[in-house]
């Protein structure tokens, strides 16, 4: 099977008075077709700048890609242009943001928002439009569709917000849904009927999920593959069980020691000692060099080349045997 | 936005009317001097005359009465200067005139400062932004009475295109509507920019890219509305500034508009006339206020009056 959307070698700077922060350094993973997969890592791990970048939602300037490739089929989508992306954007690659309160234009109704997908890419008329918005309504859960879509959207909760959100973002019946952090900006009980949603919905759809978050409860809860990001480096790919319970890199091990857990009765959570680094001075090594303790020399001068496990289970690490 | 509000907000005049009409009636008449103080000595009998004919012998409680009752019925009074014309009529002949120009003028004002502003919001640091604020910051410098003069010099005297003065014909109208909205123009593109600009970088305007809207569309449906609730906000005030203050443009090419009677009859005393003048300044700022909140409401929804 093809991957819908294939990263290879992308890279995001952002040129800053400061100098050039090196938000992406080169990461490639695939997205194949009905898949959850779900891209790991701190604030400033560039999970997030990642998809953006390729998408053109940032600013360009400061923001710059200065190679890679993103392959949604066979289109490269950093060689089209804003016309042709646009044709895609919005309409087979879909995404749902971070914060629900303030995605929506609060100067328009949920209605009118929410048609126009289908009014700009299947060149709907508006009442037909209007229709199968009311009806994308209802699916996310939010009753009294018909009324909801005439409300503006300071009439509605967070929760509320972000089922619009992904509603709209689900008019076109997307193969590819991007989700940032979408429940991050949420109550922990609303958090989970946001999860069971979107879980619902990519098997129904079978469209591939690529769910960007740092909250590791959440891979588990609905990822089947994972991306393990670091300083806009990749560290470790893998199925959620690769990740979770065979994980060989230092990193991402470190990080599941410091996740609380019910099971396990901690005196005191682990954390990692040290800082991320400064995406200014970056250098050619490996960005976690500085907290690692299994760190080598090699490891400063250079990045790992890729490590091959079993069932497409890949981590970039020098270290040939890490204990776990 | 309901009925009892809007009522309210009518009925709240009332009382303010009030009092600005006592303010203006006891600062007016206890500054130095009176309407018939002047450097030419006027005989005492004369003097006394005018003083009667004017209620002006009589104590200021009675006086103050009498206006109020005269301004119940609608009548302003006569003025003290302009003999055998009542302010009434002054301000039915210069309102006119004064609508007419202030009107013109901040239709100049909102073309030209939206089309600026918002050209300089959608190429911010490029020249499409640097060439218009520049002049706007020139049109927010230079004073009437440089812009009006330079105009008059070069559309009128030297190519010709355009009359001097005067309030005849609509050739007659270009040049002092432009003079007078040059400010409001530069205000309101910078007004305008600020606003877009605040407004393009909300994250609702990412969500409108993500689903694949063109710039211009951006542009129309999601960014304008918000963006221009600062100009609006500011055209109230604008507006009633307009029309009242335009003494140096009405001057300059020789309009017989309102703004020389808020000077000169302040500087007369003509009691009456600063009544008059300050009441319909007033009533203005009040009504084009009044106004600018019931589109506002009408443009965000998230503003609600209860």
């Amino acid at each position: 099977m093809n991957p819908i959307l294939s990263i290879k070698n992308l890279q995001a700077h952002f040129h800053t008075r400061r100098g050039v922060v090196k938000a992406v350094n080169g990461i490639s993973y695939d997205l194949f077709p009905g898949e959850t997969l779900a891209v790991v890592g701190e604030s400033g791990s560039g999970k997030s700048v990642s998809q953006l970048s390729y998408l053109r939602l940032l600013a360009s300037p400061p923001l710059k890609i200065p190679g890679g490739q993103v392959f949604y089929r066979d289109k490269d989508l950093l060689k089209l242009s804003d016309a042709e992306l646009r044709k895609i954007r919005g309409d087979k690659i879909t995404m749902i943001f971070q914060e629900p309160m303030t995605s929506l234009n609060p100067y328009l109704t949920v209605g009118a928002q929410l048609i126009e997908p289908l009014v700009i890419h299947r060149k709907k008329a508006k009442s037909e439009a209007w229709q199968a918005a009311t009806a994308a309504l209802e699916r996310v859960g939010i009753s009294n569709a018909s009324n909801a879509m005439k409300a503006y959207p300071h009439e509605f909760s967070g929760g509320m917000r972000q089922r619009v959100m992904i509603a709209m973002a689900l008019t076109t019946e997307p193969e590819v849904l991007i989700a940032d952090e979408p429940t991050t900006a949420l109550d922990v009980t609303v958090q989970a009927q946001i999860l069971d949603l979107l879980k619902s919905i990519q098997k129904e759809n079978k469209m591939a999920l690529l769910l960007i978050t740092h909250d590791l409860g959440v891979v588990a809860n609905i990822a089947h593959k994972v991306v393990v990001m670091y300083a806009g480096r990749v560290f470790e790919k893998g199925s959620v069980d690769d990740i979770f319970y065979r994980s060989e890199h230092p990193y991402t091990q470190a990080l599941l020691k410091s996740t609380p857990r019910v099971d396990r009765d901690d005196k005191i959570l682990p954390a990692i000692s040290g800082n991320t680094p400064d995406l200014i001075q970056i250098g050619s090594g490996c960005p976690f060099y500085e907290r690692c303790s299994y760190r080598t020399d090699l490891c400063q001068a250079e990045f790992p080349q890729v490590r091959l496990g079993l069932k497409g289970h890949e981590r970039y690490c020098h270290v040939e045997k890490v204990s776990s | 936005m309901s009925l009892k509000y809007l009522l309210g907000r009518l009925a709240v005049m009332v009382p303010v009317f009030f009092l600005v009409v006592t303010l203006v009636f006891f600062m007016i008449r206890f500054a130095p001097g009176g309407p018939f103080s002047s450097e030419k000595s006027v005989s005492p009998a004369i003097l006394k005359n005018l003083e009667a004919k004017y209620h002006m012998d009589e104590p200021l409680s009675r006086q103050y009465l009498h206006y109020l009752k005269d301004l119940l019925h609608g009548d302003l009074g006569p003025s003290f200067k302009h003999a055998n014309r009542t302010v009434n009529e002054i301000i039915a002949e210069a309102l006119p005139v004064s609508l007419e120009l202030g009107l013109l003028s901040l239709t100049w004002a909102l073309m030209i400062g939206i089309c600026a502003g918002g050209l300089a919001a959608l190429k911010p640091n490029t020249s499409w932004d640097y060439i218009p604020m520049s002049f706007a910051i020139l049109g927010i410098c230079l004073p009437t009475f440089v812009v009006g003069p330079v105009l008059v010099l070069v559309f009128g005297v030297w190519l010709q295109w355009l009359p001097v003065a005067g309030w005849e014909s609509w050739q007659d109208r270009v040049l002092p509507s432009l003079t007078l909205g040059f400010a409001y123009a530069a205000y309101i593109s910078r007004l305008t920019r600020g606003g877009l600009m605040e407004i393009r970088m909300q994250d609702f305007i990412r969500t409108a890219r993500a689903k694949g809207l063109s710039e211009s569309d951006i542009l129309l449906k999601h960014s304008l509305r918000g963006g221009l609730l600062p100009v609006i906000s500011y055209l109230g005030p604008a507006l009633a500034g307009i029309i009242t203050g335009a003494l140096v443009t009405e001057t300059i090419f020789n309009i017989p508009g309102l703004g020389r009677f808020f000077i000169e009859s302040a500087v007369n005393r003509d009691y009456t006339v600063v009544m008059g003048t300050s009441l319909l300044y007033f009533t203005l700022i009040f009504v084009c206020n009044f106004l600018v909140d019931i589109f506002y409401a009408l443009l965000d929804p998230r503003v609600k009056y209860v």
